[in-house]
């Protein structure tokens, strides 16, 4: 017998009940939510940072953030950069990207999460290996709690997807809080259409 | 209403005051109590530690005690806990069942049975801790808890709140455990020890004069703490400050 | 009270190979360190205060935990069904999925795909059941460079110790005991303990690891049935790079980890990292469904006595962990003693019950490190009757004959003490003179364990009894 008939004639064995259907679920809305306003206070909360829209040049703040590095990687048409991906490129080329920048699938503002899908990231690594991030979001992608997240279809259409919730971020010695751990330092989010 | 008293081993031989205490305060409303003779202990000590057939006889004897009266009270929350859901080394006939249904340690019986709503012959002015045992406060509900989202209740302090003169104090950990956990305190003395330890420097931070709560049990251990430590804090049962007997 | 800078690091439990560890020996030299014991006890209780804080924030917050618990109770009701259904659907994006009986097959699955493909080296997040399985050092012994990349797991790999708590593997440690084993071990600068410099150096000396290996792992939170994915929750990022930068990305995962659907995955992550540490999240949440381009994805369910302990009903609600360490970090017990003082994999709570289903001989002493206060079955988001599981296996070791002869011995003889009024009066007083300072449990145990760190009770003029008698027999009240 192969270990996976042994494992699940045993687990057959040890579960002997009756069939019943999966919970089903609320969505635990809350009405008076200013979806926008939370996802902001949410992210930052994380430790990411909100980067404003200037009425004149939306991305003026964008262009000033990343004018001093030396290596920008932007898979979104608005920002131009100087690294550029390609089928080809592997992973690990990318580990010397300061600014890397794209646009998230959606938000979510219960925890000021934004989706990065692999589609978003062009190449997984995207998402780690440079130093900082930029993210733009459409305001109008942001759904209220992680209900509705992962009531989206995403999660069914790729092989991978990540809820990126600020920057990377670790407390392991002593308990202090240090944003830049393994993966990106900072990570900055731009409402925009 | 026929009231049958069971006094906790461990009062009976070290704190009789309270045992005392409690029988004079339920003498004080409209109910008949009486103390049976042949009582010894609830079982608590062999159950803890997984020996359930060993406590079989003495849930028995608990039983033979107690089974004829309406209600059985004593001043434990702890060994309440035990009687109420932990009496299963036995056949759980009627008598058995009576006695588990019907077995209320002292706050709940003067709470949620006789519903007292007044002690005027007592007053305290005093700033006091409350302690909560945690049988008593995970067991049998006497008070919200803090890793609950629930809304705040204490019967405790309900109780006492009808007491002159008394002012509360918030311990930091208002609900850590204190480290008594019966056989624990002496099986596992370190541990214990130190909980113990840390529960008195909470209280005394507090700037409580007095820590009351519903069982002995943890009371002594934190006492036996604080005067090791030096810490004068002084420890009381609730039953002495709702009989007045203490001011 | 010493200087916790100066203090040096108390080590866990001695294992002595099947011997009953000794939990309590390890705990009182962890509070005999008495800056490191009380570093812990804050550390720890600062994050059961900020998942308290979480709670307050979700007025569904008891709605969350009934539903976690109950999908958890359905999933494993019919973990058979949902194990196909994954496997089916994995299988379809294009993921291998193999099955390991017990920690030897697992460990030998995982070696034949990194052989089979020439890997030297495999850079991995935390899996617990890694830990479990004791993989890495399998692996190392087979020759293959195995580097942890979550800081604390690192730190623990590169002191050659456990991790202490399934969150923070390294939250019993100074940053002056790391930086001693990062001077030791990664070439650090001496002397200096500054957290970040300290953080700094895991990070610039753990990349070149992630981006030459030629393996990655995780382990999973969770796994759903609906999609075949793979969810991983890490603050680090570590899970992420060690996952997609190499191409090859290697699974272990165990068999419980199971929900039915992507709409259950929110109950979780709603409730995970806020009771862990008090975050709304953990900054990354991912979900591996498939391999990326041009890589290939394994994952290997492992059984090693999940199945056996479905049938338990008394034992069977361990299952329905999800790792998380709330019932650790709001364990008074276990932020006294520290997580390795338990000599198990799983410490604190929910390791009290889940080490002696492998081991009831080893583990004997754990179910004992408990006051039975029942903190941590109210703060576990997925309802695991914790301390009820604690007392149960109490009463379970004593059936199968694993309780210690000192406890065994004091029991039956309370026991009989305790059936017999009489004979138990006599052995309380003699007239009105209380012949025992102390509660008979401790006196017919260690008089000397009660009065170490505690004064003894004064004992009384006259016992409630003798009084109830000489006032109320004598006015005919008495009931004999």
């Amino acid at each position: 017998m192969s270990s996976r008939e042994f494992i699940l004639n045993q687990i057959r064995q040890s579960c002997q009940t009756e069939h019943s259907e999966a919970p089903t679920l609320p969505l635990f809305h809350q009405n008076s939510v200013d979806i926008i306003e939370r996802f902001k206070q949410s992210l930052i909360a994380m430790g990411g940072q909100i980067i404003e829209a200037d009425p004149q040049d939306p991305y003026k703040f964008v262009k000033e953030r990343i004018a001093e590095s030396k290596v920008i990687c932007s898979v979104v048409p608005e920002i131009q950069g100087n690294r550029h991906l390609t089928e080809t490129t592997e992973p690990k080329e990318l580990q010397d990207i300061d600014y890397g920048i794209l646009r998230a699938s959606f938000g979510v503002a219960e925890t000021g999460s934004i989706c990065l899908t692999e589609q978003d990231l062009f190449i997984n690594t995207l998402g780690y290996l440079p130093q900082h991030l930029i993210i733009f979001l459409d305001p109008k992608q942001i759904v209220e709690n992680l209900h509705d997240a992962y009531a989206r279809p995403e999660w069914k259409q790729i092989h991978y997807a990540a809820l990126h919730s600020g920057p990377s971020a670790t407390a392991d010695i002593e308990g202090v809080l240090i944003r830049g751990a393994q993966g990106v330092r900072s990570l900055s989010v731009l409402l925009i259409e | 209403m026929e009231v049958g008293l069971f006094i906790p081993c461990y009062m009976d031989a070290l704190e009789p005051e309270v045992g005392i205490s409690t029988l004079k305060l339920l003498e004080r409303f409209d109910i008949n109590v009486t103390y049976p003779f042949d009582q010894t202990c609830c079982g608590q000590p062999m159950t803890n530690t997984g020996c359930h057939t060993e406590a079989a006889e003495t849930e028995k004897l608990f039983v033979k005690n107690f089974s004829q009266f309406d209600y059985i009270v004593m001043p434990s929350g702890s060994c309440t806990n035990q009687v109420r859901h932990h009496f299963d080394a036995i056949k759980q006939t009627d008598e058995v069942q009576h006695v588990r249904k019907n077995t209320y340690d002292l706050v709940e019986f003067l709470h949620d049975i006789l519903k007292v709503e007044d002690f005027p012959w007592a007053s305290f002015s005093h700033k006091v801790a409350i302690h909560y045992n945690c049988n008593a406060l995970r067991g049998l509900r006497h008070a919200s808890m803090s890793e609950r989202r629930e809304p705040f209740f204490s019967k405790p302090k309900d109780l006492l709140s009808k007491v002159k003169g008394i002012e509360f104090v918030d311990l930091e950990r208002p609900d850590e455990c204190c480290g008594f956990g019966g056989t624990f305190s002496v099986f596992e003395e370190g541990v214990s020890a130190k909980m113990g330890q840390d529960k008195v420097m909470d209280q005394h931070r507090s700037g409580a004069e007095y820590v009351i709560s519903a069982d002995s049990s943890c009371l002594m251990h934190q006492k036996g703490c604080a005067m090791r430590m030096g810490v004068d804090l002084k420890y009381a049962h609730i039953a002495q400050i709702l009989n007045g007997d203490l001011s | 009270m010493s200087d916790l800078q100066q203090e040096v690091q108390p080590k866990g439990a001695k294992i002595k190979g099947n011997k009953p560890v000794n939990q309590l020996e390890a705990a009182n030299r962890f509070i005999a360190a008495s800056a490191h014991q009380q570093m812990h006890d804050q550390r720890l209780w600062d994050l059961r205060k900020k998942r308290d804080a979480q709670m307050h924030l979700i007025p569904e917050w008891e709605a969350l935990r009934d539903l976690a618990s109950d999908i958890k109770s359905h999933t494993l009701d019919h973990l058979a069904d949902y194990l196909e259904e994954f496997e089916r659907n994995a299988k379809a994006n294009g993921v291998h999925v193999h099955w390991a009986k017990d920690a030897q097959e697992s460990n030998d699955i995982i070696t034949t795909i990194l052989k089979e493909r020439n890997a030297k080296s495999l850079v991995k997040s935390k899996s617990m059941l890694g830990e479990e399985c004791m993989l890495r050092q399998h692996l190392e012994e087979e020759g293959i460079t195995v580097i942890e990349t979550d800081l604390g797991e690192r730190i623990q790999q590169l002191d050659k110790e456990d991790p202490s708590h399934v969150v923070v593997p390294a939250v019993h440690k100074s940053r002056t005991d790391v930086s001693k084993v990062f001077v030791k071990t990664l070439n650090a600068e001496q002397g200096n303990n500054d957290v970040h410099y300290l953080a700094e150096t895991q990070r610039e000396t753990t990349r070149p690891y992630i981006l030459n290996a030629d393996a990655g792992m995780t382990g999973g939170n969770f796994l759903v049935a609906e999609t075949g994915a793979v969810v991983v929750c890490t603050n680090e990022g570590n899970a992420d790079l060690s996952a997609n930068t190499p191409s090859l990305h290697i699974v272990t995962v165990g068999i419980e980890k199971m929900i039915p659907k992507m709409e259950h995955l929110a109950v979780f992550i709603r409730l995970l990292s806020r009771s862990a540490l008090g975050s709304p999240i953990t900054q990354y949440t991912s979900c591996f469904r498939g391999p990326r381009k041009g890589g290939e994805m394994h994952v290997v369910l492992v059984d090693n006595g999940r199945s056996t302990r479905l049938a338990s009903q008394k034992f069977k609600a361990g299952l329905k962990c999800i790792r998380c360490g709330a019932c650790m970090n709001t364990c008074p017990v276990f932020r006294r003693s520290g997580g390795l003082s338990y000599g198990s994999t799983y410490a604190g709570p929910i390791g009290l019950i889940l080490s002696p289903t492998y081991n009831a001989h080893k583990y004997r002493n754990l179910p004992f490190a408990s006051t039975l206060n029942g903190s941590c079955t109210n703060v576990c988001p997925v309802k695991i009757n914790l301390h009820e599981q604690i007392f149960a296996w109490r009463e379970t070791l004593a059936d199968e004959k694993e309780l210690s002869l000192s406890k065994r011995i004091i029991m039956t003889s309370l026991g009989k003490l305790f059936a017999h009024p009489k004979a138990y009066r006599m052995a309380v007083q003699t007239g009105d003179k209380v012949l025992s300072y102390l509660p008979h449990f401790i006196v017919y145990n260690q008089l000397n364990a009660w009065g170490r760190q505690r004064d003894i009770p004064q004992p009384p003029k006259e016992t409630f009894h003798s009084w109830y008698a000489k006032n109320y027999m004598k006015k005919g009240k008495a009931d004999e």
